[in-house]
């Protein structure tokens, strides 16, 4: 039973190219196709190129050449840092409320969405509290509801959990699960977990170090519904060798 | 506030007991540093020439300072707003901060006459700088990722400035502000040496008849003033800054 609240978003990557000045190119012809709808897990080592793809596919930052193609052709799109990265000087209901006021969204009408979200990742009672006074993982979710806001059809996560404790990370993702499983929308999902992202997705790939080609691609064909009893389970593990021996390889 | 106010206070009446104490045992002759009394003495009885010099000194010194904190914040907006602007002024604005004002000062009163004018705009000129550079500092060291995320909801430039920029540079632009009030009132005073009036004025006539005591007094109400500058942009820094930033939380 699945409420697509925003959509989702297919795209296209075909020979996609990117380099920085003083560097060696950092994306070399890379081929990606995304379906609608799917949670794909991107891992790769330190440096090959994973931020400067997912900002190049929220079109923060052009190929050099390559095309990207997403369909619609201007999907809803909402980007989660790896910190929060909120605005100190804004409540979490202002903060969460961001994207909307950008948008041009009536103020009534946006922080009835923020207080939706907000209330989604369990954030109700703090929506008067600033920044400084949150834990690290209340930042985060701040950092999703402003994310979810916007009803994204494609959501691009850059290690969203890496600066968080185990426990805390561990209950996000299956939030987070929980939340593509009622929405819909599509997830790029960057991290350096691997574990994470066997547990979290419904396809993994590995780049690869130099080019950031696409070295290992595979479904994760787990349980739609993923709760924590699924941590220890044998299937999970297989797809975390799996993932780990392309990850030595490289 | 005991705890505040104490430690300060007991090395002021240490020495002011000591002044007057070495001053009237003649191990320092009176005509080079007066006894505190003196110079209490000589604010009751000067006070209404004294309080009249003040004003005008504050009000050339509020002038100069208000002029600074606008024109200093509006250069560092143009200056951020381009590469090419910055590399091409920001030069002559760190050239112009290395022009020594007393030399400039008879200028000003070729300029401006004698008067009001001369002391504002003397004030300005060496209070501008601080502002300029603390403000430029701030706006380009915006988070990138949060730039990204305006960028990422289509929020134009001066969106961007108000809502972001501005915003996040705030504590840098108090500190150019706070720096930046100390010299507006040093300014004031050296314009007032030329341009006549004020306590400048009050410093210089009563040096040419040898009154240190009145010297002293009309230097303390300077101090005074410039005291309750700073204090008053500390006050602006500690409310608006409260309930966000490290530097005035306890
Ligand atoms: N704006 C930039 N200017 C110059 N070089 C850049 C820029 N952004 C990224 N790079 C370079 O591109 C390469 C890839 O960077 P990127 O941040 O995409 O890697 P990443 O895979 O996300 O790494 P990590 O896992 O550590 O986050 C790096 O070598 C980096 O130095
Ligand atoms: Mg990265």
């Amino acid at each position: 039973m699945r409420v697509k609240i925003g959509g989702v978003t297919s795209l296209q990557l075909d020979r996609v190219r990117r380099s920085f000045p003083s560097g060696p190119t950092v994306i070399e012809d890379l081929n990606l196709k995304v379906d609608a709808g799917e949670f794909l897990a991107i891992l790769g080592p330190s440096g090959c190129g994973k931020s400067t793809l997912l900002r190049m596919i929220a079109r923060l930052l052009p190929p050099d050449s390559g095309t990207i193609t997403t369909s619609p052709q201007h999907p809803r799109t909402a980007f989660v840092f790896q910190d929060a990265h909120l605005l100190p000087w804004r409540t979490v209901l202002d903060n969460a409320a961001l994207p909307l006021e950008l948008q041009g969204v009536g103020r009534e009408q946006r922080y009835a969405a923020a207080r939706a979200e907000l209330a989604q990742v369990g954030l109700a009672d703090a929506e008067q509290r600033y920044p400084a006074q949150l834990s690290g993982g209340m930042r985060m979710r701040v950092s999703l509801a402003r994310a979810l806001a916007t009803s994204p059809s494609l959501l691009l996560m850059d290690e969203p959990f890496a600066a968080l404790d185990e426990i805390t990370r561990f209950n996000l993702e299956v939030q987070l699960r929980e939340l593509w499983c009622a929405r819909g929308m599509t997830v790029l999902f960057v991290t350096h977990s691997i574990s994470e992202a066997a547990f979290l997705s419904n396809r993994a790939i590995v780049l690869a170090r130099r080019g950031c080609a696409v070295i290992l691609d595979r479904p994760i064909d787990l349980p739609a519904e993923r709760t924590h009893a699924l941590r220890s389970d044998p299937r999970l593990g297989a797809h975390i060798q799996e993932l780990f021996a392309a990850m030595e390889e490289e | 506030m005991i705890k505040r106010v104490l430690p300060p206070s007991i090395p002021l009446l240490a020495v002011i007991a000591l002044m007057e104490v070495a001053v009237r045992q003649g191990w320092v002759a009176s005509y080079l540093v007066p006894t505190p009394t003196a110079i209490l003495k000589a604010m009751v009885e000067s006070r209404v020439e004294l309080a009249e010099a003040f004003l005008k000194t504050s009000a050339g010194a509020l002038l100069g300072f208000a002029l600074s904190t606008v024109g200093g914040i509006s250069a560092a907006v143009l200056l951020s707003s381009s590469r090419t602007i910055q590399r091409s002024f920001y030069p002559y604005a760190v050239f112009f901060q290395t022009v020594p004002i007393i030399a400039m000062a008879p200028l000003l009163v070729i300029w401006f006459g004698y008067g009001m004018r001369t002391v504002v705009a003397s004030a300005f000129v060496v209070s501008i700088f601080p502002v300029i550079a603390n403000t430029l500092t701030g706006l380009l060291s915006t988070d990138p990722a949060l730039r990204d995320l305006f960028q990422l909801y289509g929020a134009s430039r001066r969106v961007t400035l108000f809502k972001l920029r501005f915003p996040a540079a705030l504590p840098q632009i108090l500190t150019g502000l706070r720096i930046a009030s100390g010299l507006a009132v040093i300014g004031a005073i050296v314009g007032e040496f030329i341009g006549g009036q004020g306590l400048g004025s009050v410093v210089d006539v009563a040096r040419t008849q040898q009154r240190v005591d009145k010297v002293f007094a009309a230097v303390l109400l300077a101090s005074v003033l410039g005291l309750a500058l700073f204090g008053l942009i500390n006050l602006i820094s500690a409310i608006t800054l409260r309930r966000w930033h490290a530097s005035e939380q306890s």
